[in-house]
């Protein structure tokens, strides 16, 4: 395998948290990514944003704690998770409602953020 | 131009989106475009189990891509994080897990998800198919 070089990525994630494996595979990627020294940015939308809520107790049901893992980003050098405002206010939820501070997108803004990357990973 | 590309396939065999990753890939090649690399993740890792039978007049979809990556020399890897959930397991990883037979296609090759990074980041275009 060649030298990596930096190629930034923005990984949309548009999962709930606990059905079937895609948010938990999102996250690994990103990590991942983030390991190897790329430039990365979450971008959860639609039912994503349900991955962000405060307070997620897993202890019932075996599955990894999806927002634990989420809360550990920024100690891997991933600072830019975003969410879309259309979701948000679906689900009625504030900046306080979530476990990150994360940046509030607009739908403009989030044309914008897509062609700031080199690559989207849509999960 | 021809560009390079990177597939991430999510979408399980049976998927509408995995047979689209499969005629997009060809109609890569057709265009002049090359493929570094595909890369099945999630519920894509089970393409490459070996053991699937179908019914003669459907597609065999694990036998279609190990043909297409053999003929054109094209990097099939399997996720190793996301193979093992789904019983997907090469020599190493069943002897490791003491199952008694591997699964893998041979036509396929399991990996981490640095090779997903590695083909983010040489190849010109990524292109996600499924969930």
């Amino acid at each position: 395998m060649a030298e990596p070089k930096k190629t930034s990525v923005l990984i949309l994630s548009r999962q709930c948290p606990y059905d079937g494996t895609l948010a938990q595979s999102a996250v690994d990627f990103s990590l991942a990514a983030a390991a190897f020294e790329q430039p990365v940015s979450l971008l959860l939308l639609g039912n994503g944003v349900l991955q962000l809520l405060n307070g997620q107790d897993t202890q019932g049901s075996s599955q990894k704690n999806i927002g634990k893992r989420l809360s550990s980003l920024p100690l891997y050098g991933i600072e830019k998770v975003y969410v879309d405002a259309t979701s948000m206010a679906r689900y009625d939820l504030q900046a306080e409602d979530l476990l990150l501070p994360v940046e509030i997108l607009s739908d403009a803004s989030l044309t914008a953020l897509f062609s700031d990357h080199d690559h989207v990973v849509s999960f | 131009m021809s560009l390079r590309y990177g597939l991430v396939v999510l979408a399980a065999p049976t998927r509408l989106g995995n047979r689209r990753a499969y005629q997009f890939a060809q109609a890569l090649l057709d265009e002049g475009h090359s493929i570094g690399r595909v890369f099945f993740y999630d519920d894509g890792a089970s393409t490459g189990l070996s053991a699937v039978v179908t019914p003669q007049d459907e597609h065999n979809s694990v036998d279609q891509w190990a043909d297409f990556g053999k003929r054109h020399n094209i990097e099939l890897v399997v996720c190793i994080a996301s193979a093992l959930k789904r019983g997907v397991l090469d020599e190493t990883e069943a002897k490791r897990y003491d199952k008694n037979q591997a699964t893998l296609h041979p036509g396929f090759q399991i990996g981490g998800l640095g090779l997903l990074v590695d083909a983010a980041a040489h190849c010109d275009r990524l292109i996600t198919f499924g969930p």
